[in-house]
């Protein structure tokens, strides 16, 4: 169980404080698969950050039962240009000390499930930005996570590698059982990948809605009827906030 | 290779040109490069050169590797460790413009007139131009490569080996690349006075004698030496930052 209570989050820049975050507060199931979805700069990436830790909340709490491990695709940069594929999805074990025969079979395995068989030489640089988000989803796999953070993994894709992916993501948290919290901004993606959608507001951040979206996670939900409704109701909160006063 | 084949045809144009300006000079100040040549491999041969260029090497690897030894992992920290960075930087920021050779005096008070001073006025020199672009590499590093390595939960050591070392080899190799240039031309300095070991004695004492041959040997094979060191970075670099050239 991930609970976020009362969260609020703010940078001082240049001796200017500005808030990011303003009284966050939802909950994730164990198991259960969360989208964030908001306009640009709405301190989605910050609030994924304090999920995983790599920041720390000015007021609020956050609580995450039993202490998961997890793993983490970044927005950007996250893989590392110098490490061949393999190298890179086998660094977080290598970074506990396991075994180097143990390190080799879990990266082969995760190579040929990800498609990826046959590239593992290659640097990231050399692959297309489908492979280097396969890659980077290798890597987060590859420690066995029980929670799984992934922020706008499939932005920079083109519409086909965009499905295949997020088709990807599905079979990982269904067959894996991983939590998996996910922030796009893409509306369908937030409905197809998420059973609970947190819309958040312009910046300062705050929760606008929180949709329960039980549909989610099959692969057929795309042509239900439920699925168009629920994304229309995301457009419809998204464009009203987009539409009113400036704050 | 092509770019071997290109190298040498380079090599034997200034060959040529050389042979072209001695025929037109006609001057005893500039011997034929085939004389030159000569000389070098009786001397070689007799092996009286052999020793001047070990020594000689031996002086400008010393003087390259302790420079290496003591500015990068110094650079690597003051570049990545902010308050190492604004500590020491305002003393890089005075030591580094100084012109270090002027120290030689005091450098010979304290070493002597043996090897070790020599090296140590090379290491010198070498260190400030290698701290310099080492400290401005790891300072430039996007924070979500650190983030990446936090998420898997690296050691300080761990990211130092795996995101701030080899994201700043690059640059430490181009460093090294002008690095060597500077080796070669205070060698010869440290080398024209108080010893009669080295090429670069070789050209002030056949200077001094006026027999040009043996002068051109030394100046050749200081170029030789300069050229040597050059392209064992250029194998260097291949091994070590593969990656650049994927990109
Ligand atoms: N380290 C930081 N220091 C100061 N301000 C920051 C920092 N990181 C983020 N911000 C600011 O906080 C706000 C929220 O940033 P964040 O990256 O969380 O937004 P986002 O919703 O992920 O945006 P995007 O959709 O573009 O990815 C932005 O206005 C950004 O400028
Ligand atoms: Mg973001």
């Amino acid at each position: 169980m991930i609970r976020v209570d009362a969260v609020s989050l703010s940078f001082t820049h240049e001796g200017e404080v500005s808030q990011v975050l303003q009284g966050i507060s939802f909950a994730v199931e164990d198991q259960g698969s969360c989208a964030i979805i908001g306009p640009s700069g709405c301190g989605k990436t910050s609030l994924l950050f304090l999920l995983a830790g790599l920041l720390q909340p000015d007021a609020g709490t956050i609580t995450i039962e039993g202490r998961p491990r997890t793993g983490t695709i970044l927005q950007n940069y996250g893989l590392f240009p110098w490490k061949t594929v393999i190298d890179n999805i086998g660094l977080g074990l290598a970074l506990k000390g396991a075994p180097k025969a143990r390190i080799r079979t879990r990266v082969e395995g995760l190579l040929a499930e990800m498609g990826l068989a046959g590239f593992g030489r290659h640097y990231p640089a050399q692959l297309s930005g489908g492979m280097q988000q396969r890659v980077a989803m290798a890597r987060a796999l590859a420690i066995e996570p029980q929670i799984l953070f992934m922020d706008e993994p499939l932005s920079s894709l083109d519409a086909l590698s965009r499905e295949r992916l997020q088709n990807l993501i599905l079979e990982v948290w269904r067959d894996k059982r991983i939590t998996t919290i996910l922030v796009t901004h893409s509306i369908e993606e937030a409905v197809y990948l998420g059973r609970r959608i947190i819309v958040l507001s312009r910046r300062p951040g705050r929760i606008l809605e929180i949709v329960d979206n039980p549909g989610a996670g099959d692969r057929e939900y795309r042509q239900t009827e439920q699925f168009f409704r629920h994304c229309n109701q995301l457009r419809r909160i998204l464009k009203e906030e987009d539409d009113g006063p400036q704050a | 290779m092509g770019r071997k084949r290109d190298i040498l045809i380079a090599a034997l144009i200034l060959l040529a040109l050389w042979q072209a300006a001695a025929l037109l000079l006609d001057s005893m100040a500039l011997p034929q490069p085939w004389i030159v040549l000569v000389d070098i491999g009786s001397r070689i041969a007799d092996g009286s050169l052999l020793d001047d260029l070990a020594i000689s090497t031996f002086r400008a690897l010393c003087g390259i590797g302790l420079a290496l030894a003591a500015a990068v992992p110094l650079g690597l920290a003051v570049g990545a460790e902010a308050s190492l960075g604004r500590r020491l930087s305002p003393f890089i920021y005075l030591l580094y413009p100084i012109p270090h050779v002027v120290l030689l005096p005091l450098i010979i008070i304290l070493f002597g007139i043996g090897n070790f001073s020599k090296i140590f006025l090379i290491a010198l020199i070498v260190f400030f131009q290698i701290l310099v672009t080492t400290r401005d590499a790891a300072r430039t590093i996007h924070r979500n490569y650190f983030h990446a390595m936090q998420t898997l939960g690296a050691t300080r050591l761990q990211i130092y080996r795996h995101v701030i070392l080899p994201a700043s080899l690059p640059k430490i190799l181009t460093a090294l690349r002008i690095s060597i240039g500077t080796a070669v031309a205070i060698l010869f300095f440290v080398e024209s006075f108080a010893t009669t070991t080295g090429l670069g004695y070789i050209i002030m004492d056949s200077w001094g004698r006026a027999d040009y041959v043996a002068l051109y040997t030394g100046i050749s094979c200081m170029a030789l030496l300069g050229f040597a060191l050059y392209l064992l970075l250029d194998r260097l670099e291949r091994r070590l930052c593969a990656w650049t050239r994927s990109n």
